[in-house]
């Protein structure tokens, strides 16, 4: 990590075994609900630290609803049930006693569509270090984001326009740099691109690489090429209509290279070579 | 028929004589004429009110006391106090219960049953009739302080603005776009925090306008205000004895048989249209969306 002065409150627990020590998150989910409707089932996804996991997979397949689920993002919407666990450093992040919003606190998201905060660039950046109580300078906690997000050459000079004024590209760095200031463990992307033009898209994708070496990264993609230029690992979701509903579930995972080109089932063939999408 | 196999060229130029072109033109036609006709009681109001309260407009009017029978001269300015006092009051009163009451319905319990309770309560009190909450106010505070009063006039009032102002804030708190709410929440907000930070600073502009309304609404009540702060033909020393307003100075005024009243109650119109625009403006100009 970059040295920056750490946020006011205790740092999450140490890795409970030496087993998992590599892993940021373990997430071992066993079924999630909304309601009666089944949407994910045996989603076992191991999160390694410092690198990028690619979630992949057709609509409805239920790789955001996993990826929501790490930092209980879906705990907001009604009726949502998760049976299994999922580890965050070692402690289960569903256990009793855990409070969501300190849990969202050391693992960031940046979502589909930019949403900027209807306040100025610098004030969007300094959200989440105000909300932390952070003590520190913060023009350079702000400074330090946007140089991480690539996009302070761009906005250095106007700091006080509001954060909507800028093209949908810079919004979605604006908001990589809002969720970094604070500094998380882990970083949650979901379709970060979706709502970008190509050449935007490619410097986002620059930027996650960049990332990677101070975070822990998941990124939901629906683009099989992004899969292959940034993730190391990646994960296969499929769709199971077989009991009339749409359950997604883990096809497979593995180095997004032997994914690409040597996948284990029949399933991730047919998907990756474009036969179903 | 087009016949665009051929080489002659289709009709592309305009003409009466089709159905379609003749529905629209009358369409568009008959629905300016009903545009019109909904400004007309709007502007031929203000036009009378320009016209026979104008002449009187000076700063004698808001300096001076209302005359008594045959003075001539005076003016209304314990009025002009005395409904801007009352509007403040239930302003003071209505915008805190009402802003956190729609907080409430938007984002904590918007399909609870007590959200669909006072949501539904909220509708029916936009409807009331002002005068019972005058006679409301009088059995429960003016029979309880003794007197009429600002106060009363004020609570009165707030009853009057407080369901313009919960259901305008309700819906400008929901046009708060989902994935800003989400942003917050994403980053570590809790949901006090997320209203607080982001959702009521980004409604900001669409509550004022509800708060305007409300103000507009109350501003020149007559009913409930002669039940609960009267008239006085005084300055206001206090807000716990009788108060006077504009509203019911008109009322007074345009019935007797003096020309100097009547010519008051004229002024005192244009005033009180003034003064609600005046409010409008300012909210409009320190609510505009700053980012």
């Amino acid at each position: 990590m970059t040295v920056v002065q750490p946020l006011k409150g205790e740092a999450p627990g140490k890795p409970a075994s030496a087993k998992s020590g590599d892993l940021a998150i373990n997430c071992n989910v066993s079924k999630i609900y909304y309601g009666s409707f089944l949407a994910v089932r045996d989603a076992r996804v191991p999160i390694n630290k410092g690198k990028i996991t690619g979630f992949i997979g057709p609509s409805g397949c239920g790789k955001s609803t996993v990826l929501r689920s790490l930092n209980r993002m879906n705990d907001l919407i009604q009726g949502f049930r998760l049976e299994g666990d999922v580890h965050f450093l070692g402690q289960d992040i569903y256990a009793k006693n855990i409070d969501p919003v300190v849990v969202r606190r050391y693992i960031g998201m940046v979502f589909q569509q930019p949403n900027p905060f209807a306040m100025s660039i610098y004030d969007n950046v300094a959200f989440g270090l105000r909300l932390n109580k952070f003590r520190g300078s913060y023009d350079e906690r702000v400074e330090h984001a946007l140089r991480r997000a690539a996009l302070w050459d761009e906005v250095k000079d106007k700091l006080k326009v509001s954060g909507l004024s800028l093209s949908g590209g810079q919004q979605q760095r604006l908001c990589i740099a809002r969720a970094v200031a604070t500094e998380p463990t882990v970083l949650l992307m979901d379709e970060p691109c979706s709502a970008l033009d190509p050449i935007a898209t490619r410097r986002v994708e620059e930027l996650m690489l960049e990332l990677k070496k101070d975070y822990t990264i998941a990124l939901v993609t629906h683009n099989m090429q992004q899969a292959t230029r940034v993730a190391d690992i990646t994960a296969f979701f499929g769709v199971d209509i077989s009991k009339g509903g749409r359950t997604g579930y883990l096809v497979e995972m593995g180095d997004t290279e032997q994914i690409f080109q040597r996948p284990r089932k029949q399933l991730t063939q047919e998907y990756i070579s474009g036969k179903f999408s | 028929m087009t016949d665009t196999a051929s080489n002659v060229p289709p009709l592309l130029t305009h003409t009466w004589s089709e159905g379609r072109a003749l529905r629209n033109g009358v369409l568009t036609i008959g629905a300016w004429a009903v545009a019109l006709i909904a400004a007309v009681p709007l502007v031929s109001v203000l036009y009378m009110l320009i016209v026979h309260g104008g002449a009187r407009l000076s700063l004698e009017l808001l300096t001076e006391l209302p005359p008594a029978g045959f003075e001539m001269g005076g003016g209304f300015g314990n009025a002009i106090i005395g409904t801007v006092v009352m509007v403040v009051i239930a302003t003071i009163i209505s915008v805190p219960i009402g802003v956190l009451a729609a907080a409430y319905l938007a984002e904590l319990g918007p399909d609870s049953q007590l959200g669909r309770v006072s949501r539904f309560l909220a509708k029916v009190l936009t409807g009331f009739p002002s005068i019972l909450a005058g006679v409301f106010v009088y059995a429960v505070i003016v029979l309880a302080m003794g007197g009429y009063s600002a106060i009363a006039g004020g609570v009165s009032l707030a009853i009057l603005m407080l369901p313009t102002v919960v259901l305008t804030a309700e819906e400008a708190m929901k046009m708060v776009p989902r994935k800003m709410k989400d942003a917050a929440l994403g980053i570590g907000c809790t949901r006090t925090q997320m209203i607080w930070k982001i959702v009521l600073p980004t409604a900001l502009p669409g509550i004022l306008t509800g708060v305007m309304l409300g103000v507009a609404r109350v501003a020149g009540e007559s009913a409930p205000l002669l039940f609960t702060a009267l008239f006085s033909n005084y300055w206001l020393r206090s807000l716990s004895e009788p108060t006077a307003s504009l509203s019911i100075l008109i009322y007074n005024f345009s019935s007797m048989p003096f020309d100097n009243q009547i010519e008051l109650a004229w002024a005192a119109s244009l005033v009180l249209v003034l003064i609600v625009l005046i409010f409008n403006v300012l909210s409009r100009l320190f609510g505009r969306a700053k980012y």
